[in-house]
């Protein structure tokens, strides 16, 4: 049997409540009044696709030793870079083997689920025994337009393999179509949409259903055989209609309401989302759509009710918190807000640097001393404990999965940050060892001494002068 | 078997500028300031200076690498002359490099010299720094300043020790508001206006729990040194003058931030750098027989850690000491008696050679205003970067044969 081993997914911290874009810009484009209702989820500055399909990733490898894991297929349309693989920067954030095949899939909103059918065609033809499918989306929209309502950011992802599968592949069918909803050209920042009218009604709403239609044919099914019926349409009314088209009882909420459309991630989102409540025997398609469709096909098994389900979407849509309009056009900049001289700086990257320190940078190994068992960082030769000393006993050691305690921190006024203040302190790891890192997605007013810890990837530095971003890794405070 | 420094190395004249935003003057003429006061001081002619070192450390940005900007500036005859540069400690090290040069015999007078020109870049604070921090720790640390890091060491403090950090706020106003009450009476101080402990309390907010009034200046300015060995100093029929009694630097291995065994209550090198030098000098006692310290309160909560890392105040009882004026003008060892670097300012590769200045006018009885009554022994103390991780100076100077 070949399925879903293991799956989890990421909604970023923040919402932006709509109708406070309504009462902000409405007066400037009246037709957002039409999207006053719910939140959509918003990136802290410091994340981007990449490190939401790391978090996303993290929440499904929980189950699955990392070992096995011999590819990762990356998908979104926003990776950070256009040459560099991303979904190298993921296996290296996530400490894969060295042998791992990296992927990305990119250039259409179906990419994600292109990701995932092609991930099942490895392992069902032996070339890979299980396929970490990790997708991420962070769409830059213009201020006051129907894109900045409608899109949400976020990320989820899956575990395929032969092993403990809690959801079995029933089958895939593809349909192409050149069909232009929007497009975005290369080096452009935003999305160009057609007319709402056209990519409803000769887009959605004609296309859903005939790769439905296509899917059914082709397995000799009926669309009344699956309980959760899953495909992405931002635009409620037509997600509705499309429903009734397609005969279905089970279609899938599209998530508008608390997170928004997370773009060539949505389907995985959605998908993480329905299995967080998913029964055996439910079978569930999965519809991906941009220049026409991707459908695959999946009946959860009893396994599922015997694995500790991930945090999921479930968990992090329920932990949120508001972002007022004015913070959310800085994290995307889309104002030109003063900085102060201080933030002028930006050096280059030493990719060389780098390099030689990935497994430090991306994937926070530090070391530990053979000798006398202290877990230390950084990572240098002579052991830190001034009772050993040793040098030449390290091996490597992570601290990506290690919870930690705040044993020292502040708030920043004065170093330069885009969301002050900068937030920072030091932290001891539960199994020993010790940084000063980074905070991040945390409230200076509750943080104190011995508070609770959990490590992140998040972007470090973006230089936007050479288009380089770098990352490492946080200190985000666990939700009491 | 090492004999220690104590009593080796006579100083035999010391120049100190205004200190300040010299908004008027570039390095150049900071240094020149500060030397004609010493050459002057010592009575010697600037061609019998046989060696120099200067201390700067953000001035890579300013004067360039390399000791050839003080060559230059003082138009010293193709002497030796090297940079040193070891954080807050510079003007220190360059202190102890001319100590040590004319302990050793290898040359009569040297001179020490440590110049800072920081209030040419623009913005407030001192200048940013994340490229000069080695290139492996600009992939990965952490967006810091030094308010942000020192700020830390209060709620590391009042967690060991179960203080409210009211009370601690409190004790740091109190430091605040003696060292500009001090800064007053200084005309060589960068700020001279004394200020009430509400002022200070009420301060804009730099980094939680530090408010702009806990935090020192950041200023241009320079001085130095003339240094030479014991003899030296009788041969030129100086009397009573100055020795050196210790000198110590003790600098972080990584251990506080990496190794699961420091408090974050305190500053690990002060405290090693102090032991050594009291050894050194010969000091059992120091809360008895130091006369007077200069401290590098580069921020309240500094000082007040300082001074139980120094063996002063028991651990823990600093707030008791500090609220009790044990460190005020008329307290039984007064601290920063000419506004330390809250108030006379700092110039980061200056500011060890000022502190040594004020003790030398405190032993020559010419500090004017703030002369305090028959000092003997001064320890000047530099703590260069972060509380988990730093470089530490101590110096101990007094009257010769005291």
């Amino acid at each position: 049997m070949i399925g879903i081993v293991s799956y989890g997914g990421y909604i970023p911290l923040r919402r932006l409540s709509r109708m406070q874009v309504v009462q902000q810009m409405a007066w400037y484009n009246p037709l957002l009044y039409m999207l006053m209702a719910g939140d959509r989820s918003v990136a802290n500055w410091d994340e981007d696709s990449v490190t939401m399909a790391v978090a996303a990733s993290f929440d499904a490898l929980h189950l699955v030793d990392t070992k096995s894991i011999d590819a990762v297929y990356a998908a979104s349309t926003t990776f950070p870079f256009d040459d560099r693989q991303n979904a190298a920067i993921i296996a290296e954030a996530l400490s894969l083997q060295d042998g791992v095949r990296t992927v990305d899939v990119s250039g259409s909103l179906k990419a994600g689920v292109t990701a995932i059918v092609a991930g099942l065609d490895a392992i069902e033809s032996d070339s890979a025994r299980k396929v970490l499918v990790a997708s991420g989306e962070r769409r830059y929209t213009r201020a006051a337009s129907t894109l900045e309502l409608l899109y949400g950011d976020g990320a989820a992802a899956l575990v395929l393999g032969r092993e403990h599968v809690i959801a079995e592949f029933l089958g895939s069918c593809a349909y192409h179509e050149d069909f232009i909803d929007h497009y975005r050209g290369a080096e452009k920042r935003f999305d160009y949409p057609w007319e709402e009218r056209f990519i409803r009604d000769e887009g959605f709403g004609r296309i859903i259903p005939k790769a439905i239609k296509a899917y059914c044919e082709k397995y000799h099914t009926d669309i009344s055989e699956f309980a959760t019926v899953i495909y992405p349409c931002p635009f409620a009314r037509e997600h509705a209609t499309i429903a009734k088209k397609i005969k279905s009882a089970g279609v899938h909420t599209n998530l508008h309401e608390g997170v928004g459309d997370t773009g060539t991630a949505h389907p995985l989102v959605m998908l993480a989302h329905a299995l967080d409540s998913a029964k055996p025997g439910d079978k569930i398609m999965v519809v991906g759509f941009g220049q026409g469709c991707e459908v695959v096909a999946f009946q959860v098994t009893d396994a599922i009710e015997n694995i500790k389900r991930p945090k999921g979407i479930t968990v992090s849509m329920a932990r949120k918190k508001d972002i007022p309009y004015a913070k959310y056009l800085k994290f995307r900049d889309l104002i030109d807000a003063d900085i102060s001289i201080r933030a002028e700086a930006m050096p280059n990257t030493s990719l060389s640097a780098l390099w030689r320190h990935r497994k430090m940078i991306h994937g926070f190994t530090g070391y530990l001393c053979k000798a006398c068992g202290t877990p230390q960082f950084p990572p240098y030769p002579v052991c830190v404990n001034p009772a050993c000393n040793r040098s030449g006993q390290m091996e490597n050691y992570s601290f990506a999965d290690k919870p930690g305690t705040v044993l020292m921190y502040t708030g920043d006024m004065l170093a330069a940050s885009v969301d002050p203040p900068a937030i920072y302190g030091l932290v001891e790891f539960d199994g020993g060892g010790r940084t000063l890192l980074d905070f991040t997605d945390c409230e200076l007013d509750n943080l104190k001494v011995g508070s609770r810890v959990a490590m992140s990837f998040r972007i470090r530095r973006e230089d936007t002068t050479r288009g380089f971003t770098g990352y490492f890794w946080k200190a985000v405070p666990l939700m009491e | 078997m090492a004999t220690g420094i104590k009593d080796k190395v006579a100083i035999i004249g010391m120049g100190c500028t205004k200190f300040g935003e010299r908004w008027d003057a570039d390095a150049n003429a900071l240094m020149v300031e500060a030397f004609n006061e010493a050459i002057a001081d010592a009575g010697i002619d600037p061609k019998e200076i046989q060696a120099a070192w200067l201390a700067t450390c953000f001035d890579e940005v300013n004067v360039g690498k390399s000791a050839l900007s003080a060559a230059i500036a003082l138009r010293l005859p193709n002497i030796a002359v090297t940079r040193v540069e070891n954080f807050c400690a510079s003007g220190t090290e360059a202190f102890r490099a001319a100590v040590y040069a004319v302990a050793s015999g290898a040359y009569d007078i040297v001179l020490a010299l440590g110049c800072e020109k920081l209030k040419d870049i623009g913005y407030g604070g001192l200048p940013e720094f994340s490229q000069a921090i080695g290139i492996l720790n600009s992939l990965w640390f952490p967006n810091i300043t030094a308010p942000g890091c020192f700020a830390m060491l209060a709620g590391g403090y009042c967690a060991k020790y179960g203080l409210k950090m009211e009370d601690v706020k409190r004790a740091m106003a109190h430091i605040s508001v003696k060292s500009h009450a001090n800064g007053a009476l200084n005309p060589k101080a960068h700020l001279q206006r004394p200020v009430t402990e509400e002022q200070v309390l009420q301060s804009p907010m730099i980094a939680y729990p530090l408010g702009l009034f806990d935090c020192c200046g950041v200023s241009d300015g320079a001085a130095c040194a003339i240094v030479c060995s014991v003899d030296v100093a009788k041969a030129l029929k100086k009397k009573d003058f100055v020795t050196v009694k210790a000198l110590q630097i003790s600098v972080s291995n990584g251990e506080e931030m990496a190794f699961s065994n420091w408090d974050g209550a305190h500053v690990v090198n002060t405290e090693k750098a102090a032991m050594r030098a009291y050894q050194e000098a010969g000091i059992k006692n120091p809360r008895e027989e130091l006369s007077l310290l200069e401290v590098h309160d580069c921020f309240s909560i500094t000082e007040l850690v300082t001074m139980e890392d120094l063996h002063v105040s028991e651990r823990g009882k600093a707030v008791n000491d500090v609220m009790d004026g044990f460190f005020d003008s008329n307290g039984k060892i007064p601290c920063q008696i000419d506004g330390g670097l809250k108030c006379f300012g700092h110039p980061i590769g200056a500011s060890g050679l000022r502190m040594v200045y004020e003790i030398y006018l405190q032993l020559h009885g010419r500090a004017d205003k703030r002369q305090l009554k028959d000092p003997r022994l001064g320890l000047t103390h530099n703590l260069g970067g972060f509380p988990m991780m730093n470089v530490v100076s101590v110096a101990i100077v007094g009257r010769y044969k005291q």
